[in-house]
Order: structure tokens, then sequence, then C-alpha cells
């Protein structure tokens, strides 16, 4: 069947696959015939994406990437890909007054330092295939809008929309792609902690034109294009994938 | 825990409302400069001098500052 945005014959890399985006698209590349190789921190709900994959040769690594050894641990167990998604990330809304040193820290660490990092060593020990996709969940937060109590997690964000386009100018040499999703608020537990109410939330729902928030399938299918040969063409790009949010 | 001293720490995060209108019983929620930046300040603040952690629900079905307070006092 005739299918320009197929991933049959790709080994992909997607890092925070236990929970939300990261486990939509582990699931959503193993049906477009990936091989896919997944980390995450919890084993349970790293295992229960495992089971959930389409069948194919997968591997699952349980890793902190916030940590040397973790990320040490991921590089040495994988093998080479064509397709890395970087979908790891943490929010945690507050103001800026009081987001210190030790929160920029913890944010931009998860945020931006590990997935930098982790596709630096990756380059460095040549894990990554020629013509390779890879792909950086960021936000429309920080590249495009932010919000009350987001300042520190917009910057984490903007960080990786300006790393991937220096990191696309030097990788086209091998015909590596790097770019970045921008989504909008996706239906997912990143705000498992309370601090926003679902009333919040449900206000924040009616800013959206198309009066909802996304689903992280909806996210996946982007990142299908991105590392599908469809997007040959397409490298420092950020895609925004936000039910209109951004235009009002 | 004090609920004096949790009044004035509450009424340091404000930026315009005069510290001296603060009470255990002022309902903090109808002061004008109230706003979704200040009710994430409270919790940002709780968590910084009392080690608690608040949800939004907690401070949305607090009225006054004592019930908040008796909440942070509780999750201690």
């Amino acid at each position: 069947m005739y299918n320009p945005f197929t991933l049959k014959g790709k080994t992909v890399f997607v890092s925070g696959a236990s929970s939300g985006i990261g486990k939509a698209i582990a699931i959503e590349c193993s049906k477009m015939g990936a091989d896919v190789f997944i980390t995450g921190r919890n084993a349970e709900r790293l295992n229960s994406t495992f089971l959930e994959l389409d069948k194919g040769n997968h591997m699952q690594i349980i890793a902190d990437l916030q940590t040397d050894e973790g990320i040490k641990t991921v590089v040495e167990k994988m093998p080479s890909v064509d397709g890395i998604v970087h979908c790891a990330g943490i929010a945690k809304p507050l103001p800026f007054r009081f987001s210190g040193k030790e929160v920029m820290n913890e944010v931009m660490g998860i945020n931006f330092y590990s997935p930098a990092i982790l596709s630096q060593e990756l380059l460095k020990n040549k894990k990554i295939n020629r013509g390779a996709s890879i792909v950086f969940i960021s936000s429309v937060s920080g590249v495009l809008c932010s919000s009350v109590g987001g300042s520190v997690y917009s910057a984490s964000k903007g960080a990786i929309n300006g790393l991937v386009k220096g990191m696309a100018i030097e990788l086209a040499a091998k015909m590596i792609r790097v770019n970045t999703v921008n989504p909008g608020m996706i239906d997912t537990n990143i705000y498992v902690a309370g601090t926003i109410t679902q009333e919040q939330l449900n206000e924040d729902i009616n800013r959206y034109p198309l009066k909802r928030y996304g689903k992280p399938e909806e996210v996946a299918y982007l990142v299908i294009y991105l590392l599908s040969d469809a997007s040959s063409w397409v490298t420092g790009s950020g895609m925004v994938i936000d039910g209109g949010y951004t235009l009002l | 825990m004090e609920l004096n001293l949790f009044v004035k720490n509450f009424a340091e995060i404000f930026e315009e409302t005069e510290a001296g209108l603060f009470k255990p019983s002022t309902k903090f929620r109808d002061i004008e400069e109230w706003s979704s930046l200040l009710a994430l300040s409270v919790i940002a603040m709780v968590d910084e001098k009392y080690n608690v952690s608040l949800t939004g629900d907690d401070i949305r079905k607090s009225l006054t500052l004592e019930d908040l307070y008796n909440i942070v006092k509780e999750k201690k």
C-alpha cells in the first residue's frame, strides 16, 4: 500500500515513554512499523507502555536521563537509530520570584540539558545513522507565548528551540534532520501535583478555538511525519500543534 | 506554627494591598489584588516556609486566612 509516512525498517528511540506524550509516540511509532527503543524512570509504567507496543523488535531500558549514569546506560545499550524523540519533560508552575536556582536547575536539567547532552553522546558514539531524524518535544510556551507561573518552563522550551536550529545546521552534513514539535496543552497527567485546579484547566480549555486540549496521539502523528521520509526536506523547524491557541 | 506569623507571611506576597488589612478572618479571595499568580505564589510561599505542598483546591475551598492556615497545619 502507498504510504509515504511509514516507519518500517527504522529504529526509533523515545525518552519519557512511561507516560503522556512519550507513551503515545512509542505506541504509534510501533504501529507504523518502527522498532522502538524506550526509556523512562518508572519500571512499572515503562513496562505497561512496552506491553502496548505493536509487534516488532523493541527494547526498554529504565534510566534517569538526569544522571550521567543514566545517559551512559542508554548510550551503551542503544542500537544505532534512525529516529530520536526527546519527550521526557516536566512542568512546574511557579511564579518567577519563587523560581530560584534550584528550580531552574531542575527544570532546565530535565527539559534542556538531558536531551541536549544525550543527543551529543549519541553523536559522539556514532549511534545516529546518516539520514536520521531527531525530534524534540518543545512547547508553544517559551516560543510563541507563556503563562502565569511558566517563566522557567518557557525558558527551557525556548532553549530547546534555539538548540535545534544550531544542531540542524551542523548535522545537515550527515543528512540528519533536527526539528521541534511545539504543542499547546495536551491531555496528560503533567499537572497531577494539583497546583493548577481542574476549574482553572476547564477555563483554559475555553481559550482554545477548537475547544479542547490535544490528545497525545495527535502529537504522535506529527512526530511520525517528522520521523518518516515524507519530511526529508524539513529541518530546523518548529511545528506548532495547538488547536489554534496561539492565534488569539 | 503560629497563625499571626502565617498571616504576615501571606501578606508579604501581595504588592498593592496594605499588610495591615490582613487578619485571620480575611476572606482572601475577595481581595481586589487576588489573582491566579497570587494563588501560585501562596503555594510557593507555603512550600518554602512550611515545607507543605498545597494544592489549588486547598486554596479554593478556604474562605478565610485561618481556614488556609488550618489546612497547612493539618498537612504539616
